[in-house]
């Protein structure tokens, strides 16, 4: 019935008797932008090797759409000097684009100057650009993106995040992007989800001028962010054991 | 030219040729030392198949295969480093193989263990030379068939799985092609040096490559300069011919250091 891309009913993950993930249903949609946050160690990346197949699941099942093009940009992608590569060359590699094909996309992306030089020379905002170049050439139906704006300054990140939309907009492919930050994500995200092993609270970010206090901090403009304000009823202990919270004992009677 | 001479010089031109673009994506891959646990099994490889009377170097291929796969198996525990895991194979193989060579020699037979540990080039037959090229032949098409896939599993494992790369197969075919390299590579200079024909041209060929396909083909070249050089060298003051080689391509390794080009 619905056009899902990609879905995850109850998946469950064990790795040396230890929970990694545990209970997570989601479902990204064509056109769908799903941002994942969450503390250090709470099995995003695992989650989001996952929904690639890259790892196999203990319980649960995960559905995708037949013939579904993932166009992956990983978080860390260190290529040795010892192995001569151009940019061009990296982004032919294992790609059916033609060379139109790959300078046109590199300049959509603002890499086109790039496409002589070394691939090891290029700097961290560029080679970002170059993977999100690669990725996008294979004209994917969903696009993985693991931690894209990590070691990006935060203008640099707005431009990102400004980039990503603007391609779902133009390529009406679902995005699954993993933001380092907890709090400050991409404005044009449809659902965020909050994950600590299990789904700690979902919801949709707000936009930053309702927060005065971030406004404070990074000046009037700070278009394609926005706050997604956490709404967890339970906390974790120091070993990662779920502690219901005090404070919501009660809250019915609460009002405010 | 004695006929020796040149059977020997085309057995060394042939594993070179198979040596430059593995021994590149040995660099590449930091495999330095998977060659070198696959070269000290050889040994073990070789007095089985003395014991069984087989080919040794189908006996060389078989425990090429084994320590691969075992390599494969460790790795996926995770709680031991590669490096490690290599050299308790590669000395255990050594080991194994060394034990081995002296029952068989105390029970009377007659092993020249000189000669596969430095080589012995210059005994290949004309036999030996047509199984090189058909081998040769083979390895260079597999290498030239997978080459795409091998080159996005050395640039990044995840990536290239998540394209589709059958990255599990394609490691294994490696490993495979390089066991054989191994296996054939053992008569030119010897088990202890295997590696040396590996990593040397490889590494020479860097400061000439603007692209992977570039400096595969530039460390073909190395190679044969070396073994042309180190056989050349080996004639004229009598020296062993397969460390000679290996000296050869060292040498050259230091001069394309100080060549004035940039590095790409």
């Amino acid at each position: 019935m619905s056009s899902y891309l990609i879905k995850a009913d109850n998946v469950g993950l064990e790795i040396n008797q230890r929970q990694i993930l545990d209970d997570i249903s989601l479902t990204i949609s064509a056109g769908e932008i799903l941002t994942l946050v969450g503390p250090n160690g709470s099995g995003k990346t695992t989650l989001v090797r996952v929904l690639l197949g890259l790892v196999g699941i203990d319980k649960g099942a995960l559905q995708k759409k037949e013939g579904l093009v993932i166009g992956y940009m990983p978080q860390k992608l260190h290529i040795d000097s010892v192995l001569p590569m151009s940019v061009m060359r990296f982004l032919k590699m294992g790609i059916q684009a033609t060379q139109t094909e790959i300078k046109k996309m590199s300049t959509n992306l603002g890499v086109e100057k790039l496409l002589d030089q070394a691939i090891q020379s290029v700097s961290g905002g560029e080679f970002q650009r170059v993977l999100l170049t690669r990725a996008l050439l294979r004209k994917p139906d969903l696009l993985v993106l693991d931690e894209p704006a990590q070691g990006v300054d935060i203008n640099g990140q707005q431009q990102l995040y400004q980039l990503i939309s603007k391609i779902r907009d133009d390529y009406g492919c679902g995005v699954l992007m993993v933001s380092h930050d907890l709090h400050l994500v991409m404005e044009a995200t449809d659902q965020v989800l909050c994950l600590n092993t299990h789904i700690c609270c979902t919801g949709h970010p707000e936009a930053v001028s309702k927060h005065p206090e971030y406004l404070k901090l990074f000046g009037s403009s700070l278009d394609g962010m926005a706050v997604y304000t956490h709404n967890h009823n339970h906390t974790h202990d120091l070993s990662g054991g779920v502690v219901e919270n005090k404070e919501c004992e009660g809250c019915e009677h609460h009002h405010g | 030219m004695d006929d020796f001479i040149v059977r020997a010089l085309l057995a060394g031109l042939l594993v070179v040729l198979m040596a430059g673009p593995l021994g590149c994506v040995v660099v590449w891959r930091r495999m330095a030392y998977f060659g070198d646990a696959l070269a000290h099994s050889a040994l073990l490889g070789t007095s089985l198949a003395l014991l069984f009377h087989i080919n040794p170097l189908l006996g060389v291929f078989f425990i090429g295969t084994v320590i691969s796969y075992l390599l494969m198996k460790l790795q996926k525990k995770r709680d031991l480093s590669s490096d490690s895991i290599l050299g308790i194979l590669a000395h255990g193989a050594l080991a194994a193989g060394l034990v081995m060579m002296a029952m068989m020699q105390a029970q009377g037979q007659r092993i020249d263990l000189m000669g596969y540990l430095f080589g012995d080039i210059l005994s290949v037959s004309w036999n030996y030379l047509i199984w090189l090229s058909i081998v040769c032949a083979g390895v260079l098409a597999i290498t030239a068939w997978l080459w795409q896939s091998i080159l996005a599993v050395a640039v990044h494992e995840e990536l290239a799985r998540s394209e589709g790369v059958k990255v599990d197969r394609v490691r294994l075919v490696f490993m495979l092609l390089m066991a054989v390299v191994v296996a054939l590579a053992m008569k030119i200079v010897g088990i202890i040096l295997i590696t040396a024909l590996l990593i040397v041209p490889a590494a020479s060929a860097r400061r000439f490559s603007s692209s992977p396909e570039v400096m595969a083909i530039v460390a073909m070249v190395f190679g044969l300069l070396s073994v042309v050089a180190g056989m050349f060298a080996s004639m004229q003051w009598d020296t062993p011919a397969g460390p000679s080689i290996v000296l050869a391509s060292v040498l050259m390794f230091f001069i394309s250091r100080m060549s004035p080009l940039k590095s790409y």
